[in-house]
């Protein structure tokens, strides 16, 4: 059962991220964004397999519901009717075939190790690497302030700080 | 033959399905008659009569027109379904159907009555409920956004723009509104202080349940988080607003500039899935208000009203309080439309970025502080 789901959320993922990149039915640029967003969603779906329910419902809520939101109102915004016209490119169709098939690789080797019959299969069945998923377990592994990844959390945030206040100051018509 | 029945009953899959269609039984009727309440309460509002004419087919039996949603289907069903020429076809089909899934999907994780039997009722009993919730929510700008692009002339277009921004703008007014109720009610110390049918009712469920947020609401009418936190409710109450996109706040549709916005190039019953998504959103917006701001399906009224069912009639007891509340917030969602003009747009950014959003970073910190100082 759990197979059966875990390879059609996997599947739709892939076919979807190779849609993404080299769909040869269309290249409207909004038909990508809406694969992407398929692919996100088939990964949140990865993630509630895993027992990761707050990374599934985070994946959702931040790049299915806000990130890709913005990426189809700057599309449609910017007039790109030329890139709809453009022939299908050799070197974009391969970097994107690249990505996607190591995308893939990543899926077959999670299979192999979980399905599979190696050392590691019995390790994940014997629950020695098993990962508490949830959100209690999550915000205790990242907010507290002896074992906690606490630190590299602040040093993000504040990186994530500069970078929208460098957005704020390059979009400003007059300088400072 | 008797016993392959009972045995099916208790399969969890055949009983998830019963509650599911049971869900849609309800809401789908609601959905219906909140269009009537809305042309009904308008009407009244204006000093019209409004619809009060279609009763049961054939007779003469007028029933204060509560016939009217069947002859609105019907209407919606045989009017020629017109696809203009300029449109893009496949995203034009899909729009109605994206637009009205995620408000359907909302309601499965939200706890509509107590116990019935030995089912607790609610679809999905998940421990991330409220992220679920705003995950989905966060998804229903898609199908607004997907009518405006497949339309492909301007004043759908400039709804669609429209609804992206604002919608994404009063959810993170509406996600951070929600923090200070968690902060309160995902509490461990309060859950080990339950009752015994409470702790039975939930079961080992997480403090983000939505179901715990109900028990935790379970003392007194002021144990409803919409009197701890009457902040976090405004702000809540009016991002619903928003992201239903009903009026003050109806910018995507925004008749009397963009014609009907986001839906001008749809005819016959794709019009009517818009509609009713857009009804069904306000019913979801409703009973996520009812679950973590007025008690959920709970009553002040004694015990009866306030801990889970123990007799069948009881638990319906509760899911009838619960549909009554959400008729109430509904009332209150169609009033506020017809007294109230529409914001212009740059008012409706400034409240959301500037008044809400500083409003409920400040509400989360004294909140933080006020617990804090009670805990030590």
């Amino acid at each position: 059962m759990e197979g059966t789901v875990f390879n059609i959320f996997a599947g739709l993922a892939v076919l979807s991220a190779l849609l993404v990149v080299a769909n040869p039915f269309s290249r409207n640029p909004v038909t990508s964004a809406l694969f992407l967003v398929t692919t996100m969603i088939s990964i949140s779906g990865l993630f509630v397999l895993l027992g990761a329910y707050f990374l599934a419902a985070v994946q959702i809520l931040v790049y299915a519901g806000a990130v890709m939101v913005l990426f189809l109102f700057v599309i449609m915004l910017l007039d790109l009717r030329e890139g709809a016209r453009r022939k299908l490119n050799l070197v974009s169709f391969a970097m994107g075939f690249m990505a996607v098939g190591s995308l893939f690789l990543v899926y077959k080797s999670s299979v192999d190790q979980t399905y599979g019959d190696t050392t590691q299969h019995q390790e994940v069945a014997a629950g020695v690497n098993q990962v508490e998923g949830s959100t209690r377990a999550l915000g205790q592994s990242l907010f507290s302030a002896e074992k906690g990844f606490i630190l590299p959390f602040e040093i993000v945030s504040v990186l994530l700080l500069v970078a929208m206040v460098g957005v704020i100051l390059l979009s400003r018509k007059e300088p400072l | 033959m008797l016993a392959t029945i009972t045995g099916l009953f208790a399969e969890p899959w055949v009983m998830t399905l019963l509650k599911v269609a049971g869900v849609f039984a309800v809401v789908m009727p609601m959905v219906a008659y909140a269009v009537v309440a809305e042309r009904r309460i308008s009407a009244w509002i204006q000093d019209r009569i409004g619809p009060n004419r279609v009763g049961i087919p054939f007779t003469n039996i007028k029933l204060l027109g509560l016939g009217q949603p069947l002859a609105d289907g019907l209407k919606a069903l045989v009017k020629e379904d017109f696809t203009p020429a300029h449109v893009r076809k496949v995203y034009y089909w899909m729009a109605p159907a994206v637009a009205m899934v995620p408000s359907f999907v909302v309601l499965a994780v939200l706890p509509f009555g107590s116990m019935l039997g030995e089912q607790k009722m609610v679809i999905a009993d998940l421990d991330i409920g409220i992220l679920f919730t705003f995950g989905i929510v966060s998804l229903g700008v898609y199908g607004i956004v997907l009518a405006g692009y497949a339309s492909n002339s301007k004043y759908p277009f400039l709804g669609g723009i429209r609804s992206t921004a604002q919608m994404i703008s009063y959810e993170i007014a509406m996600g951070l509104a929600v923090v200070p109720v968690f902060m309160i009610a995902a509490d461990p110390a309060w859950q080990k202080g339950l009752s015994e049918s409470w702790s039975l009712y939930l079961d080992g469920a997480g403090l983000l349940n939505l179901s715990s947020v109900i028990a935790y609401q379970s003392d007194s009418l002021f144990g409803w988080l919409m009197f701890k936190q009457p902040v976090a409710f405004v702000i809540f109450l009016i991002a619903i607003f928003a992201e239903t996109n009903r009026l003050p706040f109806d910018m995507p549709e925004s008749e009397t500039e963009l014609v009907a916005g986001y839906n001008t190039e749809y005819s016959s019953m794709r019009f009517a899935l818009f509609f009713m998504g857009e009804y069904a959103a306000m019913i979801a917006g409703s009973a996520l208000m009812v679950v973590l701001f007025c008690g959920g399906w709970m009553l002040p009224l004694g015990d009866y009203f306030s801990t889970p069912a123990e007799s069948f009639g009881q638990g319906l007891v509760h899911i009838g309080v619960f549909v009554a509340k959400i008729a109430v917030f509904l009332g209150l969602m169609i009033w506020i439309r017809w007294m109230l003009p529409r914001f212009r747009y740059d008012q409706l950014m400034n409240i959301g970025w500037k008044r809400f959003l500083p409003v409920s970073l400040a509400n989360i910190i004294v909140t933080a502080i006020v617990l804090w100082v009670l805990n030590s």
